[in-house]
């Protein structure tokens, strides 16, 4: 599904290296997680993964089902079957919830040479998943993420994952701010859209997330690389042994 | 102090050709008009008010222009149309305008009308003052051409004026008077481009309790120059409501002067705009007084600009001695596209009340990129996702709009507007 060879990135405008080298693949239907300590890179792998301005790839591969991501325009790589729930999600005053999830619908439909859903379709799926998530109508109705809690911001940004279907969807640190019930919804949430044509990559500072969301497989990020990988007991050993051990091991 | 020669000179060509009625009941104020004009010559650059808009189009002699072909306005409305050509009214394309449950007539057919004779001129007499507005005396010497409307109720429907302009040399002058008697209300609906160039005055008088809306599309047409003034006197808990949405043209400027003398009484003004290359100029210039109190003032403006167009917002609110309680508020924005466009804003306050809540605004910049990486994300192409963007930031001064109704048809306007715009 998602193949990242030997990834280096440096920040656009200032000499920091940032990626120094990431190998990672992750398999159809698998759910990798990245662990890991402030400043390991783990965000600007998401972000760089989406297509976001400002880094500069100097090396390396992303490859999502044969196909070069980081050549793509963000949009592009969202049509490819992308997916990246964000840290912060944006707020965007002016601009329904509602309008907003039926253009990016379409506009991916439109970019796959799909049908556009009608209003009519569209309105009775979305009511449909966004129930499942405990979204009201009136969240539907506000601007996009504008006066939303911290917790109807990352529903919201499963709403999305669930609207769109993609078949690589990245999480990053959807955990934070949320608190247990939350979390439990936002997992809960995830863990329906799991299937065997859909992968996860699950970017967070805790285990505790890991416990809804059961990965496969869970990779230590630190300055810049992969230093670790293994199954779900690594994510155990972080937890209870901080990353001091782990990194202590590499050096 | 005698005019400069100059200036004597350049008043003398821009009234050549120009004639006033010979008689009828507006002879006094036309006739004041004339003196003040004469005293004051018409406004340059020098001028502290016409600094960032360079009055030239509006003042030399001759017009040139193209005419231009809009799609109505407000069509999907219930209203009284009033169809003016090229600035003369045209009774055969027009509704009947009895149908408004209003008092109307076309100020080139009324008669001796007592109701009128101390409003036309006299709102823009005092507007005229402390800031000088020698054209709006201008139009008020010479205007042959606008509506008068009393109303005294409820109004039936709402009055859309609706402009077309055949001729690519007209020069118009259209002078409205509205009066809103005790507990009136109406709307009033402004669409079209009166003339090549144009020059528009709309006298406004709201007694205690009466309730004006005013709303008024311009554009999208390429050529337009014109300005408008809109004269305000506000009784006791009186509302005054004007929303303009402006696209494209060369010279576009909306003055709006208030005032308010009765207590607990409420002045919206907002604007909305889209104007794209360096032909483009859009002025919006404001004066509100505050001299009673309890009131509250609104001015809010929103500008899109790109490929070196040009905004201009001036917007002064003057709070008189004892004018306590007030409640002024005033936000400019624009949004610029790229580097060649500009943003010129002028906010001004001027308190003599010591227990007032004033505030102001004004902002300039461009895409919020993350905003526009979110939505880029989510699949949407960089056009649509900033059209989508631009569209959000214009329509957050749709909410200036109490119908509900005119407001979603200003909002359909402005998305195709902006449709246009991206092609």
């Amino acid at each position: 599904m998602l193949e990242i060879k030997n990834l280096h990135v440096k920040l656009e405008e200032e000499d920091k290296v940032i990626l120094k080298g990431v190998d990672l693949k992750i398999g159809p239907g698998e759910v990798h997680a990245i662990m890991g300590p402030n400043g390991s890179g783990k965000s600007t792998l998401s972000y760089v993964l989406a297509g976001r301005e400002g880094y500069e790839v100097t090396e390396g591969s992303a490859e999502l089902d044969g196909e070069e991501l980081l050549e793509m325009e963000p949009e592009e790589r969202a049509a490819a079957g992308l997916f990246l729930a964000f840290q912060y999600p944006v707020e965007i005053p002016g601009v329904g919830n509602m309008t907003f999830l039926r253009t990016a619908v379409n506009a991916q439909r439109k970019a796959r040479g799909e049908e556009e859903l009608s209003a009519g379709d569209f309105l009775k799926i979305v009511r449909e998943k966004a129930k499942t998530l405990k979204i009201d109508a009136d969240m539907l109705k506000r601007p996009v993420n504008v006066g939303f809690s911290g917790g109807e911001k990352k529903r919201n940004e499963i709403l999305q994952m669930a609207m769109l279907e993609p078949k690589m969807c990245i999480l990053d640190e959807t955990d934070s701010g949320l608190d247990v019930d939350a979390m439990k919804l936002v997992s809960e949430g995830v863990n329906a859209l799991r299937s065997a044509g859909r992968s996860f990559l699950v970017i967070t500072h805790y285990q505790r997330l890991l416990d809804h969301i059961k990965p496969d497989v869970v990779h230590i990020m630190a300055a810049g690389r992969i230093i670790r990988s293994g199954g779900p007991e690594l994510a155990l050993e972080v937890e209870n042994n901080g990353y001091a051990d782990l990194l202590d091991g590499v050096k | 102090m005698a005019l400069p020669q100059v200036k004597q000179d350049a008043l003398a060509a821009r009234l050549s050709g120009l004639s006033a009625p010979a008689k009828g009941w507006t002879q006094a104020a036309r006739a004041a008009a004339t003196d003040r004009l004469n005293a004051q010559g018409l406004p340059t650059r020098r001028d502290e008010y016409w600094r960032y808009t360079d009055p030239a189009q509006l003042t030399r002699p001759d017009v040139s222009g193209a005419a231009a072909v809009l799609a109505p306005s407000f069509a999907a409305l219930d209203t009284v149309k009033l169809v003016f050509t090229d600035g003369v009214f045209d009774a055969a394309a027009s509704d009947d305008p009895a149908a408004a449950g209003v008092e109307l007539l076309s100020l080139a057919g009324a008669a001796d009308i007592h109701w009128a004779q101390g409003l036309y001129g006299q709102l823009e007499t005092r507007g005229s003052s402390p800031v000088e507005r020698p054209l709006a005396a201008l139009n008020t010497a010479h205007a042959r051409e606008g509506v008068l409307i009393r109303v005294t109720g409820q109004a039936a429907k709402p009055v859309s004026l609706i402009y077309t302009q055949k001729s690519a040399v007209s020069d118009v002058f259209l002078h409205h008077v509205v009066k809103l008697e005790e507990g009136a209300e109406i709307t009033l609906l402004e669409s079209g481009t009166p003339g090549a160039r144009f020059n528009t005055v709309l006298e406004v008088d709201v007694a205690s309790n009466a309730r004006f809306h005013h709303i008024r599309t311009q554009g999208p047409d390429a050529d337009r120059r014109g300005l408008t003034h809109i004269f305000a006197h506000m009784a006791d808990n009186a509302l005054f409501k004007s929303f303009t949405l402006t696209a494209g043209g060369r010279l576009t400027r909306n003055e709006a002067i208030l005032e308010i003398t009765g207590d607990d009484s409420v002045a919206h003004v907002a604007g909305t705009v889209m104007g794209e290359g360096r032909d483009f100029l859009q002025d919006d210039t404001i004066f509100i007084t505050h001299a009673s109190e309890r009131c509250e003032s609104r001015q809010v403006f929103r500008k899109v600009l790109k490929n070196g167009a040009t905004g201009v917002f001036q917007g002064k609110i003057l709070v008189k001695q004892g004018a306590q309680k007030t409640d002024g508020y005033q936000m400019s924005q624009s949004l610029l596209l790229d580097e060649d466009a500009q943003f010129l804003a002028k906010p001004e306050l001027e308190i003599y009340a010591d227990d007032v809540k004033c505030s102001h605004g004004s902002t300039s910049g461009a895409i919020d990129e993350t905003a526009l990486f979110y939505l880029q994300s989510r699949g949407l192409p960089k056009r649509t996702a900033q059209a989508l963007l631009v569209l959000a930031f214009l329509a957050g001064t749709l909410e200036e709009i109490e119908d509900e109704a005119i407001a979603a048809e200003v909002h359909a306007r402005l998305e195709d507007w902006l449709h246009g715009l991206e092609d």
